[in-house]
């Protein structure tokens, strides 16, 4: 199926922008991301990457030609054309769905300094466009200016957007996200030393899961240590656009599958099952996502996550978390899931040991996501950090697979790159 | 308080430092049975005779020299100029004696010349120059440019007092438009020092001379959109008061620098420095200067009218500069 690529929107303001130079000729292959044509707006000049892979088949604006955002200056045949789509057909804002059984944010405590930005998002902090007054006032009241709405032309963040920010965080806007208290069960009210309740279903039917998968798999855990520092900060700098784009918060769960799915192309005994003496290795790339619930824990599957950009893995989990704490899944979205993330962090814990979703034959916790002093060279630095454990079993996967399969997910997430809008 | 036109209180000024001390006498072309050009010095030759009030002849390098030399023996001369573009003539006087005197030798030259600069009067490119700016750059002398009927009385005494050679341009639109109250006892304004001519909170308008009643005139049209223009009067612009200047800056944190002047090496690329070295981080949008184009001033009325910074001008760039 062809790709159309689009004139992209360089800001809020920009109407139209003109293409100066084209990388790629009418006949080129060209790879998704790969640097397509240069172009030039109003506020910048910017390289745009490829929407797909695939062949230019066509090349519809001529360089130096301006055309409006959105209009199609180029087509390419061939595969993935989630991205080009997702731009070029923004969705309709949809109330946000209110999601929080998801990857947890970072836990700060006390009344929030807004989580002040390592040196290492100077390049994503250059997209704020804001004053040196304000960036002082900034450093000054340790404001985050990623999370500060701009009201000037193009967005830029002026002095009155940063002194109502510090002032309405200073009259008591709630604390930053401290890891979510369980709701404490009712105590219980004993007639006897002991008190007999039968199992429902779901509890049963986990704990017949769990013991036959320890029973089942040679369990091992390795714990890797994450800097989470470029996701953060994407994070924290997107998040506000993200969700006025497509309606969805940005969490950290769809950073987390993405560098799964990346892994797993290149280890993909990571997505097999074992039946008797043969590996199944599975095409599908089915990403499970542990949901805590009131009353247990499910897993709905992102179908074929391999096959969705950063959008569409976003869309799919928000829907998916939203409607197993709704009960409305359906049968089908628990069922195929080749590989689970499951998030102890949500309440606060490093990092957890999990047990196998069978017949898959790893799984992936994701640790509390918090600022921890690291070494850095000589320095001790302050960055976001978190644990990843995989549990993996070792009757197909061995210890030294599994730290490789940790060593590439530990890199698509330390060095971030895919564009989440 | 009598109030007196910008004219009238410079001749008052002139007047009271002459009545005080009988070492002031003027200097100047037609200044004195003629009474000036504009007639600044209309009666003092009847009052002081034609010791104090000497007519010249057509010779700016003549008039200046001479003037120096009585600097030299203990004079306090006030020269005119007719207009201050022919002030160019005594450019050697100026810049390489009484400047330089002070520093070479050791010597005062307490000196005053004083004259109508600046267009708006259909003056054409002879008579209409704000060149402020050649002297500016001259260590050793001072410049002063009055806005108001009492800052012009009170800064010509305080150059008349001052030992060092001061140009003082006065506004020749200003003349007979503006009129305040100008007190009749002794006072003086002292040169170097700025005036915040409005307080406002949302622009600093930092401008000297004619400029100060355009951007006043558009503060107050901004009023009406809620944009607060804080119109800060220089004064002096040799020295010139950097204190006040970054004060507002930091207040406004935005800023607008306006003069008559042309633009290149006009005083606003000077100010726009200072604020940018010393101010950088209380900025919170980009420097805006308003001035002249770089051209001669144009005789011609739509031309001079295109010319020349207005009211109109100056709120618009405030309109953009306050929704940066």
């Amino acid at each position: 199926m062809g790709t159309n690529v689009i004139m992209p929107q360089m800001g809020e303001s920009i109407a139209e922008g003109t293409v100066t130079k084209w990388l790629k000729k009418v006949g080129d292959k060209v790879e998704r991301d790969e640097p397509l044509f240069e172009i030039s707006t109003d506020k910048v000049d910017a390289e745009i990457p490829s929407p797909a892979a695939g062949i230019l088949t066509r090349i519809l604006v001529s360089e130096n030609q301006t055309v409006e955002v959105n209009a199609v200056v180029a087509e390419i045949d061939g595969e993935g054309s989630a991205l080009g789509a997702a731009i070029a057909a923004p969705q309709p804002a949809r109330p946000s769905p209110a999601v929080s059984a998801d990857v947890s944010p970072p836990a700060a405590g006390g009344v929030e300094p807004d989580a002040p930005s390592p040196a290492s998002s100077a390049l994503a902090e250059q997209k704020i466009r804001s004053s040196p007054l304000v960036r002082r006032l900034a450093k000054e009241n340790d404001v985050n200016l990623a999370k500060v709405r701009g009201t000037g032309l193009g967005g830029r963040i002026s002095k009155q957007d940063i002194l109502g920010h510090i002032a309405e965080r200073s009259a008591g806007t709630p604390p930053a996200a401290s890891p979510p208290v369980p709701t404490a069960p009712a105590p219980k009210v004993f007639t006897g030393a002991t008190e007999v309740v039968p199992m429902t279903p779901m509890r049963k039917q986990i704990a017949e899961h769990m013991t036959l998968s320890r029973r089942t798999s040679a369990h091992v855990t390795t714990v890797f240590e994450v800097e989470m520092t470029r996701v953060y900060d994407t994070r924290a700098q997107q998040a506000a656009e993200f969700e006025r784009r497509n309606g969805l918060k940005l969490t950290f769960t769809p950073f987390f599958v993405r560098a799964v799915v990346e892994a797993i192309k290149q280890y993909p005994i990571f997505n097999a099952s074992v039946d008797g003496d043969n590996v199944v290795y599975k095409r599908d790339m089915n990403v499970g996502i542990a949901v805590a619930l009131d009353s247990g824990l499910i897993v709905p599957v992102v179908k074929r996550a391999d096959e969705k950009n950063f959008l569409g893995v976003a869309r799919a989990v928000t829907d998916l978390a939203e409607r197993a704490r709704a009960k409305r899944l359906s049968f089908d979205e628990v069922q195929g899931g080749t590989f689970t993330i499951t998030n102890p962090g949500v309440f606060g814990s490093l990092f957890g040991t999990p047990i196998i979703n069978q017949p898959q034959v790893a799984i992936l916790g994701v640790g509390v996501i918090e600022k921890r002093a690291v070494v850095r060279g000589d320095a001790i630095a302050i960055r976001p950090m978190a644990y990843l454990a995989l549990s993996f079993d070792h009757r197909v996967i061995d210890g030294a697979v599994a730290d490789q399969f940790m060593v590439k997910v530990k890199a698509v997430l330390e060095n971030w790159t895919e564009p989440v809008l | 308080m009598p109030v007196l036109t910008h004219l009238e209180a410079i001749r008052q000024g002139l007047w009271e430092e002459m009545e005080r001390d009988p070492s002031v006498f003027l200097i100047g072309e037609d200044i004195a049975a003629y009474g000036g050009a504009f007639k600044v010095t209309q009666g003092l030759l009847e009052k002081f005779g034609a010791d104090r009030v000497i007519d010249a002849p057509i010779s700016e390098s003549a008039i200046v020299g001479a003037a120096v030399g009585a600097a030299l023996m203990g004079m306090r001369p006030v020269v005119e100029m007719q207009f201050m573009d022919f002030i160019a003539c005594g450019f050697d006087q100026i810049v390489n004696m009484a400047a330089k005197i002070h520093y070479r030798w050791g010597p005062a030259v307490p000196m005053v010349i004083r004259g109508p600069s600046g267009a708006g009067v259909h003056g054409g490119p002879y008579h209409s120059q704000s060149n402020e700016m050649w002297f500016v750059h001259t260590p050793g002398l001072k410049v002063v440019v009055p806005a108001t009927a009492y800052d012009a009385k009170g800064l010509i005494k305080a150059a008349i007092r001052d030992e060092n050679p001061v140009i003082f341009y006065e506004h020749k639109f200003l003349y007979r438009r503006i009129k305040d109250e100008t007190p009749e006892e002794d006072y003086v304004v002292p040169i170097g020092k700025a005036r915040i001519a409005r307080e406002g909170t949302d622009i600093s308008v930092i401008t000297y001379g004619a400029m100060v009643w355009t951007a006043l005139e558009a503060a107050q049209e901004l009023e009406k959109e809620r944009i607060s223009l804080e119109v800060i009067d220089l004064r002096s612009l040799l020295p010139y008061d950097e204190e006040a200047v970054l004060e507002s800056v930091r207040k406004c944190n935005k800023v607008m620098l306006l003069h008559e002047d042309t633009r290149i090496g006009g005083f606003a690329g000077e100010l726009a420095a200072v604020i940018a070295e010393k101010a950088f981080e209380d900025l919170d949008g980009p420097v805006v200067r308003i001035t002249a184009p770089d051209t001669p001033v144009p005789f011609s009325p739509p031309l001079e009218e295109y010319f020349l910074p207005n009211a109109r001008k100056v709120a618009e760039a405030a309109r953009r500069l306050a929704v940066y």
